[in-house]
């Protein structure tokens, strides 16, 4: 592969609420077993490319934890591999990552450093399967100084939380605003960007001299009108994980046959960390319906419509519905949870009773385990 | 120099011939158990968890399955810059080229891969039990009683120790005489096939013996390293050890795992049984599925009915269809409507719509009642099954088969129908 990847995933988001105070949104838990992250990073491996850097910031302990070994996505190569940057004391800077163009100028040497021509720059906190390389290929086609990848929503979606563009016959991108109050088209921006990497070099270089941190705002929008900037559409799954709401129903997606298969059974598929957990368990007198159960799980009760991730305890006679509940839960006998995300390592004694009548509720009990 | 304390060797060549068609095409280390594993997962995690990181993979029969199941020893984290696992097959060399004829011949012939790692001891295990057990403990105790070779054994019922080989020991737990499948044993300690040896002591008995065809621990070793009053110490275990070398304990094993708090619990943190899995995704439980008393791998989808079975990764249960105390592995597909009693699907195995497993009246299997018995309907690796036939008690079926072999759209109980070349 002829270009080097970036993955951007130091953001927070309060929308996401609980499940992102001791977590940033790319690693946060996905469909039973995954993380966020892995799904630019398995589309990254997948298109080989080899050469890949993380940028990481807010509770990046998180991402650091999840990338323990760069195997569990086939890098870790003597040609290429697996960087993670943090935001570090320098010589000559000590300011955090003050934007996504910054993090890119602190760590402008990789960039130089490398030889590929062409940079993948993708957000981590994005579900989606794609081969970069068919994105390279298009950008190469058309000529374009910057192609951005981009996916019609359905009318009526929320446009304040997407980059929304406009484009011409030619597929140029015409308009680009940026969380805009009303979206003036429903195709938004799917936070995947390919462009050279010397050009790349150079923007973020005029950037850091104007003072101005962000790719998309400084960059992107401020060069639609002198920059080819071209779209790539996507027309396969795409979800962006920037609310709670968003969490959910991406999770929830998962229930979905079409969904699980693209993801996890149309080769190639996406990977994650290993964990070495037994198969999951299903005891005499639970209820399983239309759920998805990760391994190292034990069930008691009954659980309809609703995700348990690795390593989750459900006593008897619980009722879970419409619920998500995070990996290492233990959720004691005669619990009720409806229309709920528990937090992983919860503990709920037994008993319980939540169920939320509007929207979703994030719970988070620690309560005492005792661990046989 | 490179020095090892000790290093393992782990025999993993026998064919295991009493799984019937589960070790067609696998050494029976390779044959998957319980949901995602496979039999070697055990002794070589219990190596990684004992703090041992040099084994040695001794293959022979069938080696490709377990060939790509180890790799480099990624799962086990025996991928290591000194040590790590190696696979040893049988080679050609200049002079006396064989195969492994005997458990202690492939040792012997390994001597150079030993001597290269300068170890004080060597640990022998074989790779078709089921169990955890820390050879760390077991290495303490040799060294504590000074011993040259030492056997772990097991406590048996007296009225079981006639099919084993026992060990009979005095206060000190120094063994005094050896027994091979006595009539009236006198001690109920059965050996485990699990030794540790001093390395000069192995060395001296392997060169010493050699010229001796089918070289074997039980048969030739252990008896001449007795014969020359080695001190043979036997290392007692109590905890779960289970011999999966015939079908029904291989299913009975496998059958264990489902009891709600099961003897042998693979839900422990502290000693994890690893293995190699590109397959993670969660279990999908349809909206018209029951599950009760299962184990499920990942990625499988249940829309029928699962009563009491153990199913791998990657396995469809099609709606309508009801599955009973059975083994369904990696990969098999069971298609709408079926009934299965006391199954063992082998892995990628399709089977069609309307189908019946283990139907009828129990009746001897007639080629190999030694086998196929217990009412278990066996279905080998890559078959497939057409729709809406019924398959008898202790019945075998493998390979491609149409409807066209089965009369009636039965195969009678104890009947044997192998076919050659894998389902299309």
């Amino acid at each position: 592969m002829r270009a080097i990847g970036m993955v951007l995933a130091g953001g927070n988001s309060r929308r996401i609420k609980e499940l992102t105070k001791n977590r940033a949104v790319a690693a946060l838990p996905i469909a039973g077993n995954f993380r966020s992250i892995d799904f630019a990073l398995s589309s990254m491996t997948n298109s080989h490319v080899q050469n890949v850097a993380v940028f990481t910031q807010y509770n990046s302990r998180s991402i650091t934890e999840h990338l323990s070994s760069s195997k569990w996505w086939n890098f870790g190569r003597k040609q290429g591999g697996l960087t993670i940057f943090t935001p570090s004391i320098t010589d000559d800077n000590n300011l955090w990552f003050r934007g996504t163009a910054d993090a890119m100028y602190q760590n402008l040497s990789f960039l130089k450093n490398s030889h590929e021509p062409y940079v993948i720059i993708a957000s981590g906190d994005c579900l989606y399967k794609v081969d970069y390389g068919k994105i390279l290929e298009y950008h190469i086609e058309k000529q374009s100084d910057i192609t951005v990848v981009i996916k019609d929503l359905p009318a009526g979606f929320k446009a304040d939380r997407y980059g929304c563009v406009k484009l011409d016959e030619n597929g140029r991108i015409t308009d680009f605003e940026q969380k805009p109050l009303i979206a003036p088209s429903n195709t938004v921006s799917c936070g995947i960007y390919i462009l050279r990497r010397r050009h790349l070099i150079e923007l973020i270089e005029e950037c850091a001299e104007d003072d101005r941190h962000d790719f998309v705002s400084d960059i992107l929008v401020r060069y639609r009108d002198i920059k080819a900037i071209y779209g790539y559409k996507l027309d396969t799954y795409w979800s962006n994980i920037a609310s709670l709401d968003d969490y959910y129903k991406a999770n929830m997606d998962f229930l979905k046959y079409e969904v699980r298969s693209f993801f996890m059974e149309e080769y190639p598929v996406i990977y994650t960390k290993a964990d070495d957990l037994p198969p999951a368990k299903i005891n005499a007198g639970s209820h399983v319906k239309n759920s998805l159960i990760a391994s190292g799980s034990i069930i008691n009760g009954t659980v309809e419509d609703s995700l348990i991730f690795k390593k989750s305890f459900i006593g008897n006679n619980c009722y879970i519905k419409n619920s998500i509940i995070l990996n290492d839960v233990y959720i004691a006998d005669n619990s009720h949870l409806e229309n709920c995300i528990v937090e992983s390592h919860s503990t709920i004694h037994g008993d319980y009773y939540h169920k939320c009548e509007q929207g979703i509720d994030v719970v988070v009990e620690y309560g005492d385990r005792f661990i046989i | 120099m490179v020095k090892k304390e000790m290093i393992a060797m782990l025999l993993a060549g026998g064919q295991g011939s009493r799984l019937g068609v589960l070790t067609t095409r696998m050494a029976k280390p390779a044959v998957p158990f319980g949901g995602r594993y496979r039999i070697i997962d055990f002794p070589l995690s219990n190596c990684i968890n004992s703090g041992i990181d040099t084994v040695g993979v001794l293959t022979q029969y069938q080696p490709l399955r377990l060939n790509t199941h180890i790799g480099i020893g990624i799962p086990w984290d025996l991928d290591r810059n000194i040590g790590g696992v190696t696979i040893l097959p049988p080679f050609e060399r200049n002079i006396n080229t064989d195969w492994y004829t005997g458990t202690a011949n492939a040792i012997y012939q390994n001597i150079e891969y030993m001597e290269s790692f300068n170890p004080d001891y060597v640990l022998i295990l074989s790779g078709d039990h089921i169990y955890k057990m820390d050879y760390e403990v077991m290495l303490d105790f040799h060294k504590k009683k000074g011993a040259a070779v030492t056997l772990a054994v097991m406590p048996v019922p007296f009225e079981e120790a006639s099919r084993f080989g026992i060990v009979v020991t005095d206060d000190a737990k120094q063994i005094t005489e050896f027994q091979e499948k006595p009539e009236n044993p006198s001690s109920n300690l059965a050996s485990m096939g699990i030794y540790i040896f001093s390395w000069k002591i192995l060395r001296e008995a392997l060169m010493a013996n050699s010229d001796r065809p089918n070289l074997d621990f039980g048969k030739h070793v252990i008896p001449y390293c007795y014969e020359k009053q080695q001190k043979i110490f036997a290392y007692e275990f109590n905890s779960y050890w289970k011999d999966v070398g015939t079908l029904y304990s291989y299913w009975e094993a496998n059958m264990e795992l489902i009891d709600i708090i099961p003897e042998f619990n693979l839900y422990e943190e502290y000693w994890k049984i690893y293995t190699e899995s590109q397959v993670v995704p969660p279990t999908y439980v349809g909206n018209d599925a029951y599950v009760e008393r299962a184990i499920v791998g990942e990625r499988t989808g249940i829309y029928g009915r699962i009563y009491g079975s153990v199913l791998g990764c990657d396995v469809r249960v099609g709606a309508g269809t009801e599955i009973y105390d059975s083994i369904i592995m990696n990969g098999a597909r069971i298609g709408r409507n079926c009934h299965l009693e006391r199954a063992i699907v082998a892995e990628d195995a399709v089977i069609g719509d309307n189908v019946r497993l283990g139907t009828g009246d129990e009746r001897d299997n007639d080629t190999r009642p030694d086998i196929y018995n217990h009412g278990l309907v066996t279905v080998g690796e890559r078959s497939r099954v057409p729709d809406g036939v019924g398959i008898g008690k202790n019945s075998v079926v493998a390979g491609d088969c149409s409807s066209d072999d089965f009369p009636n759209g039965m195969l009678s109980p104890g009947s044997t129908l192998i076919k050659g070349g894998d389902r299309r």
